[in-house]
């Protein structure tokens, strides 16, 4: 895909002759290199999941979440600039809120989507304002039972099965594609997403990287969480001995 | 300058009182089910003992409505707190505080929230059990009541509660209060809630009833010592 858009690139009012908006382009750009964020729908409900990338080892762990609540019953995971995540969160967080109190009930996931995909796209329509380098990752359940969507930089917000987004989102989904996520419960999808994100971690290019994984689902009680601490540890587990044994097969193949 | 709406003359549907007693694992809350709407016991079913997060109680007598809006902004309070999952969660001491916080500001305002709150919770151990009124004034004890249980019922507290109940001695304290309540208080009813905060968690019964008598010697003859009256 060609890059430069010269001389059309320069506001995101501007279309390019061949109706393209570099901008935005630029912005789902920034989104793609970060570390890769991966969300599946379960039998029983969502996983996300996401590939932390250490920049320094003085960074505290488990800080600099990636994957948000954004109501008891609603998470988001982020890829992309931090910052520009942070504040679509923020949007989301309010949205939830202000339908709560306006309807007396929780707001359903389609609406919530629907709702932060206006405002992203609100953001690239005017020259003043630049849109989110951020793409994020929904995961709900509400009474239509589990959602998973996922909204990109330029407002456009689809549902999806299984979704992934950042550096190793080629990898990832060629092999959510191959998951059956019909007869999987959450359970088998903490397992599963965790192996993929071990899976596309690039040892040569990244150095070290901390697994971020939550779910909302009917064993959570229908609210987002993180995954408790000793399923976490399993899925880290499994997937590095799965890992470990794909990079073994790898090193005899090279000889 | 003069154009705001006052509505701080008059409660409207309200809740008698609340009585909180700490024991030895935690706090127990009691309370009747009545919504009185003047002097006409309009709503029998209406729950004044509420759940917040997942250990601290509250209670309220008053406006039954500005407690529905009390209980709303609390949710909020703690759906955010609970959001941030960073290991800490509000505690009985902070909501104390916003509350009292909240109580104070809309009585400057001229406006109040017609209530009288009783809260009660556990955390890390430290029991904690207080009061705020609808002007503003807090403050914490090891038993509190409101409206009518403050002439009832604490005199009771006073005489028989003691350090480390256990949570039968807590709860048959609570009912014979209750009682008095039922025969003396007009807008009370024989309809009770009871709930217990501990480390473990938070239980609120279902609503049940005590047993009345009312063969007692000082009803036969109401006014033998005070003539005149009825």
């Amino acid at each position: 895909m060609s890059s430069i858009g010269t001389g059309y690139d320069l506001s995101v009012t501007t279309f390019s002759p061949d109706g393209r908006v570099f901008q935005i382009e630029y912005a789902t750009k920034a989104v793609d290199n970060s570390g890769t964020v991966v969300g599946i729908k379960c039998k029983d409900g969502v996983v996300l999941g996401v590939e932390k990338l250490i920049p320094s080892k003085m960074l505290l762990e488990g800080s600099n979440r990636r994957i948000h609540a954004v109501h008891k019953h609603a998470g988001m995971a982020v890829a992309g600039l931090a910052a520009d995540g942070r504040q679509i969160v923020a949007r989301a967080r309010s949205e939830a809120s202000q339908y709560l109190s306006f309807y007396g009930e929780d707001i359903p996931i389609k609406e919530l989507c629907d709702r932060v995909a206006r405002y992203v796209h609100l953001c690239t329509l005017y020259w003043w304002l630049r849109p989110f380098g951020s793409a994020t990752i929904l995961g709900g359940y509400d009474r239509d039972g589990p959602q998973l969507y996922m909204i990109e930089p330029s407002g456009v917000a689809y549902r999806y099965f299984g979704a992934a987004i950042g550096k190793g989102r080629q990898a990832a989904k060629t092999a959510i594609e191959k998951l059956k996520l019909s007869e999987m419960t959450c359970r088998e999808g903490i397992l599963a997403v965790a192996k993929i994100i071990y899976e596309v971690h690039d040892e040569a290019k990244d150095k070290a990287f901390e697994l971020e994984l939550s779910w909302v689902c009917d064993e959570s009680n229908k609210q987002h969480q993180r995954v408790p601490a000793d399923l976490l540890e399993e899925a880290k587990a499994a997937a590095k001995a799965a890992k470990d044994a794909l990079d073994e097969d790898e090193g005899m193949d090279a000889d | 300058m003069g154009s705001v709406v006052r509505c701080d003359r008059y409660p409207y549907v309200t809740g008698s009182s609340v009585l909180g007693i700490k024991y030895k694992d935690g706090i127990l809350l009691a309370s009747d089910t009545a919504g009185c709407y003047g002097s006409t016991v309009r709503y029998k079913s209406v729950e004044r003992l509420k759940r917040i997060g997942d250990n601290t109680i509250l209670g309220a007598s008053g406006e039954i409505s500005d407690f529905q809006a009390i209980t709303n902004l609390l949710d909020e309070l703690i759906t955010e707190d609970w959001m941030w999952d960073d290991g800490n969660k509000l505690g009985p001491f902070e909501i104390h505080n916003y509350l009292n916080r909240v109580m104070y500001n809309r009585r400057n305002k001229f406006d109040p929230l017609w209530n009288s709150l009783v809260l009660g919770g556990i955390k890390k151990g430290k029991k904690y059990l207080g009061m705020v009124s609808m002007i503003g004034v807090h403050f914490q004890d090891n038993h509190v009541a409101t409206g009518f249980g403050n002439h009832l019922a604490r005199p009771i507290f006073r005489d028989e509660w003691k350090e480390d109940m256990t949570l039968e001695e807590g709860v048959k304290l609570l009912e014979k209060c209750l009682l008095v309540l039922f025969y003396r208080d007009r807008s009370a009813i024989n309809k009770f809630q009871m709930a217990n905060v501990t480390e473990g968690g938070i239980t609120i019964t279902e609503p049940f009833a005590l047993k009345v008598n009312w063969e007692l010697e000082a009803f036969r003859n109401p006014t033998k010592g005070a003539e005149g009256s009825w």
